[in-house]
């Protein structure tokens, strides 16, 4: 099926399904420990051996000599990988990093060895005889402040827009705005932390491939697979029904997969591989760390005249960038605006996407220097947002935005938030021990929408079954998957099952960059489409006057059972939706305001949040439940980013120091306060004929701006480096003693 | 992990004398600090002796005041015994400020008192450190240091004790009671139980090869008010960059120790003859000779701000 107009009406419109709140259907499963990830298909491979991955021990550097003779003679030990028996290795299209070591080493933890044994325990105790011998190269570079100087702007790059954008005269107007900020802010590296560590269980059957493994985006996942190993994507099959949380750090191919499946091609055993938790961190890939200046120039009614945004980032060769100037090009009207994207190499493991690439980071600087713009005009932070709202593509202010409730989002969030109660001078609220402050941000995030595919099935007892190779990472695509075959098919929600996360069925973009939720419906509604119309054949009705409801077929009076339809056997529909160039007509985006109040002791100078909001203008939303359950995740993450998350650099070594989580510290239950999720009553027709959008990544872009805002109009003192650590502000706070 | 052998012991006596006599071997009780460091092969005990029979489970009151607590008695039960509550309030309230309610079932109040460093460095098998590997060196002087040691340290070692019972131990005068090898037991005050890390900091505390704990006695109550202020990163689950243990009398006279900030809990009597003067007074007295490094400097105001907040309370 093709899109490429403004959806009409669409059986979706009815809402008896689609829209409405359910709780996930894989919920049963999940609660009572029997969904399984991907090391627990035990029964896949019941002689299975296990690979245990030793890291490089270096940042930069060589390996000279690997003795593997102590681990090879070790009880149960079937196989040790190196680069020297490995054969030859590949790069996938998505990720720069290589998969192995050796003989140079990239980074620090990078893989060196697999140990292949018949128990875990075996195979990490033989990992610790290898013996390596290092030589490490003195030119490694990790530090991207010291890099700075000698940045140049990056390539182009597939994602994340123009690195190099400059409309109207910058500089000029810039010096001569009446009102002005100009101020440098950093966000650290960042690690995705999900629960569920990197796994996979690989088997070879002859020149075929099996893996069940957790991978967010299935054929991207093949594909670079592929390439990595030199099998023909063909001849590989991925399973991953269920993952563990992603955040972008199980995107395609990482170093379990592609190690699963070399060790159990080098050992002739079905091999699992499963991340140990202080690997993690410096083997696969994070959020970069930036350094992002800000400029921003105003006329003294708060109107943007001039917006500069550079950001610098580092990366492995072929790495990109962090696309922090991506919101920025599409936030806020100014006529005058110069953003650009700088990348060092840096020899730490590989920046990649995590969770609002571009958004989150960029976001974090942006919407601080607006509440600094704001508190030097004296005006409200809401209203100089409001003041600056753009229904329009500033570069191309001929292409609207499909929709963009940005002001609504901002005035809802006020009122819901009792935003007039905010006392604008910093440090002018105290409660006992507690100063107490509100802060704001706006949020802006892509809605890509991406061609899709899905199988659906109308069995002979009536039931709906839907495929896609679309993946569950926690968001809820189960359920949104069933709820639109069900809306589409005039069937109840339970008649409906829906299977993801196998890479042999119709591919999808997978979970990422939110643009799953979207797509993977819209090639539900496509196959389901096609489904009606052969049943509609089938029992004899004109397919352009049907209707499906009640678990009915109904044309012109007459109605029948749509379990009827396949009486002479299953009916079997594919197809995919692919889209026209609405996205290049419109920009879709989704938008957001997010709002914090929080509690700084005057005395530590600790910071507690106690209460956040986010409204969102997101289209229709698919599922009140799961958006809501995706937006206060991404508001949790966003207290992390805030106060806490961080991978400290050794710029001696070259390596991430505290890569565990006793050192790199996520939210606990006792960090999260009350957190409300409220969504704009929307639908944007330019999307798809669900006239839908994703959240998970909005949910995240704007929280932690939003209360490094409150946090300084608690305190007065303004913290620019994140995350906000009470160290940063404490000397600054009133004396006590 | 190494693979290691492993028996459990019958009674105190003979596995301080199992452990005494064999290079290699361990006690091990709730296994929430040595096991995780086992996997990591920073701890490679060849033979573990296991605690969990012995009957050290048990708190029971001493003659004329105080308690003996059971070396094997859990963090949850030692913090929540209604006469540690009632009189030794400090002490709950710092064991509950600790790890996790599941960690805190598991751990014992021996093996709380012995859990090691958690120096990023000393868990990373690739970085020279002279706690984990004496003469390697340490990768954390110059390095990621902001949860380090600020006094007491040395220039072969920055780590932490990272602990909160032993800091609220410290704070009441608690002691040790252990049996050797040779089944002698002694009582060590828990002032002299930890060591300075000086030239050897692969050693961090007094007790000999072999020697277990087999108890820890409180002395009669203090009463006056009880603090445990711990400042951390998030609001939970996570170790102190300072802890603040303090008993007040009404007079304003008390006690007061540092966690967070050295080898040991810091405790230094005669800073506590300052209180009356306020905090600022206390903590230049206590840390006085502070060497903290540009990450960790920070910990010293702090430090005199977190006990102005609990003076503050204190006075309300």
């Amino acid at each position: 099926m093709k899109f490429d107009k403004p959806a009409g009406k669409t059986p979706i419109d009815q809402l008896k399904v689609v829209g409405r709140a359910h709780s996930r259907v894989e919920g049963q499963l999940k609660a009572t420990g029997t969904a399984r990830y991907a090391a627990e298909h035990h029964e896949v491979a019941p002689d299975v051996a296990h690979g245990y991955i030793l890291g490089a021990a270096i940042g930069k550097g060589q390996i000279e000599r690997i003795d593997t003779a102590a681990a090879l003679a070790a009880p149960g030990v079937h196989a040790v990988v190196t680069h020297e028996n490995s054969g030859p290795i590949g790069i996938g299209e998505f990720y720069a990093q290589r998969i192995l070591a050796g003989p140079m080493v990239d980074h620090y933890h990078q893989a060196v060895a697999v140990v292949v044994a018949d128990t875990f325990e075996q195979a990490r105790a033989a990992a610790g005889l290898i013996r390596v011998t290092y030589g490490r190269d003195d030119e490694g570079q990790f530090d991207l402040a010291a890099q700075k100087p000698s940045t140049p702007i990056a390539p182009d790059e597939p994602f994340g827009g123009s690195t190099n954008q400059r409309i109207g005269d910058f500089e000029a107007t810039f010096a001569k705005a009446p009102v002005k900020v100009d101020q440098t802010y950093t966000v650290p590296d960042q690690a995705h932390a999900m629960m569920e560590p990197h796994a996979t269980i690989a088997r070879w059957d002859g020149d075929q491939l099996t893996c069940w493994t957790a991978i967010q985006a299935m054929n991207w996942g093949c594909r670079d697979l592929g390439l990595i190993i030199g099998t023909p994507k063909e001849k590989i099959r991925l399973h991953s029904a269920f993952i563990g949380g992603g955040f972008g750090g199980k995107g395609t191919t990482q170093s379990d997969l592609a190690l699963a499946a070399i060790a159990a091609r080098v050992s002739g055993r079905a091999v699992k591989v499963v991340l140990h938790r202080p690997l993690m961190f410096n083997n696969t890939i994070h959020r970069p760390k930036t350094i992002q200046r800000i400029r921003l120039g105003a006329r003294e009614d708060g109107r943007l005249v001039a917006i500069g945004h550079d950001s610098w980032s580092g990366n492995l060769r072929g790495g990109r960038t962090e696309p922090c100037t991506l919101p920025t090009q599409l936030m806020y009207a100014g006529e005058n605006r110069l953003l650009r994207r700088y990348l060092a190499t840096l020899d730490l493991a590989e920046g990649s996407a995590m969770r609002a690439p571009g958004e989150a980071p960029g976001m974090m600087a942006l919407e601080i220097a607006m509440d600094e713009l704001a508190e030097k005009l004296g005006m409200d932070p809401v209203e100089l947002r409001i003041a600056n709202d753009t229904q329009v593509d500033p570069s191309k202010p001929e292409r609207r935005f499909s929709t963009r409730p940005f002001v609504q989002c901002l005035q809802e969030g006020a009122e819901r938030f009792g935003w007039q109660s905010r006392i604008a001078k910093p440090g002018g609220r105290r409660e006992g021990k507690w100063l107490v402050g509100m802060g704001m941000a706006g949020a802006i995030r892509g809605a890509p929408i991406m061609s899709a595919g899905a199988r659906v099935r109308l069995g002979t007892d009536g039931r709906i079954i839907v495929e896609t190779d679309m993946t569950d990472i926690g968001q809820g695509s189960y359920t949104i998957v069933a709820q639109t075959a069900a809306e589409m098919m005039g069937v109840p929600l339970d008649s409906v099952t829906a299977k993801l996360g196998d890479s042999t069925f119709p591919e999808t973009p997978g979970s990422g960059g939110q643009a799953g939720a979207a797509s993977a419906t819209a090639a539900v509604y496509a196959a389901c489409a096609k489904l009606r119309g052969m049943v509609a054949q089938r029992v004899g009705f004109n397919e352009a006057d049907v209707a499906f409801a009640d678990g009915r077929v109904m044309s012109g009076g007459r109605s029948v059972p749509l379990v009827d339809a396949a009486k002479e056997g299953e009916i079997v529909a594919e197809d995919a939706m692919e889209f026209g160039d609405l996205a290049k007509q419109y920009a879709q985006q989704t938008v957001g305001a997010h709002f914090a109040e929080v509690a700084v002791d005057a005395y530590t100078g600790a910071i507690r949040i106690r209460r956040m909001l986010a409204v969102c203008g997101a289209g229709r939303i698919l599922n009140p439940t799961t958006a809501r359950s995706q937006v206060i995740g991404g508001m949790t993450m966003g207290i992390g980013a805030a106060l806490m998350e961080e991978m400290t650099v050794d710029t001696r070594f070259g390596f991430f120091v505290n890569h565990d989580l006793a050192g790199y510290e996520v939210p606990v239950h006792a960090d999260v306060p009350h957190l409300e999720a409220h969504f704009i009553n929307e639908v944007d027709a330019t999307m798809s004929p669900l006239k839908a959008k994703g959240v998970g990544e909005l949910g995240l872009s704007g929280v932690a701006p939003a209360i490094a805002n409150a946090v300084y109009n608690a305190t007065g003192v303004r913290v620019r480096s994140y995350p906000i650590t009470l160290d940063k502000h404490l000397e600054k706070l009133p004396a006590v003693a | 992990m190494r693979a290691f052998t492993y028996e459990r012991a019958k009674d105190a006596a003979s596995a301080a004398r199992i452990v005494a006599g064999r290079p290699g071997a361990k006690f091990i009780a709730g296994g929430t600090n040595l096991l995780d460091l086992m996997k990591i092969e920073v701890e490679t005990p060849t033979h573990l002796v296991d605690l969990q029979d012995l009957e050290f489970d048990k708190i029971t009151p001493i003659a004329g005041g105080g308690l003996r607590i059971g070396a094997l008695v859990s963090n949850t039960d030692l913090a929540a015994d209604a006469r540690v509550r009632r009189d030794y309030g400090v002490l709950t309230r710092a064991i509950v400020a600790g790890a996790s309610g599941q960690l805190r079932n598991k751990a014992s109040t021996a093996g709380n008192l012995l859990q090691r460093t958690r120096c990023s460095y000393f868990y990373d098998t690739n970085m020279p450190c002279n706690k984990r590997k004496p003469g390697s060196g340490c990768a954390a002087i110059g390095g990621y240091s902001r949860q380090l040691g600020v006094i007491g340290v040395s220039d072969k070692c920055i780590a932490t004790f990272p602990g909160d019972m032993a800091v609220a131990m410290r704070l009441l005068d608690a002691v040790i009671e252990t049996v050797d090898g040779d089944g002698a037991s002694r009582a060590i005050p828990i002032a002299d139980f930890y060591r300075l890390w000086g030239d050897t900091p692969e050693q961090d505390t007094v007790l000999k090869p072999g020697e277990l704990i087999t108890a820890v006695t409180l002395p009669k109550p203090l009463g006056g008010k009880h603090f445990y202020e711990k400042v951390r990163d998030r609001a939970s689950y996570a170790f102190a960059l300072v802890s603040v243990a303090a008993v007040i009398q009404p007079d304003g006279n008390g006690r007061v120790a540092f966690g967070g900030v050295a080898p040991r809990p810091w405790r230094i009597e005669a800073a506590e003859a300052l209180l009356p003067r306020g905090a600022a007074a206390v903590t230049a007295r206590a840390f006085q000779g502070a060497t903290p490094t540009k990450d960790n400097a920070f910990k010293l105001p702090l430090a005199t701000r977190a006990l102005a907040s609990v003076l503050a309370e204190a006075k309300a």
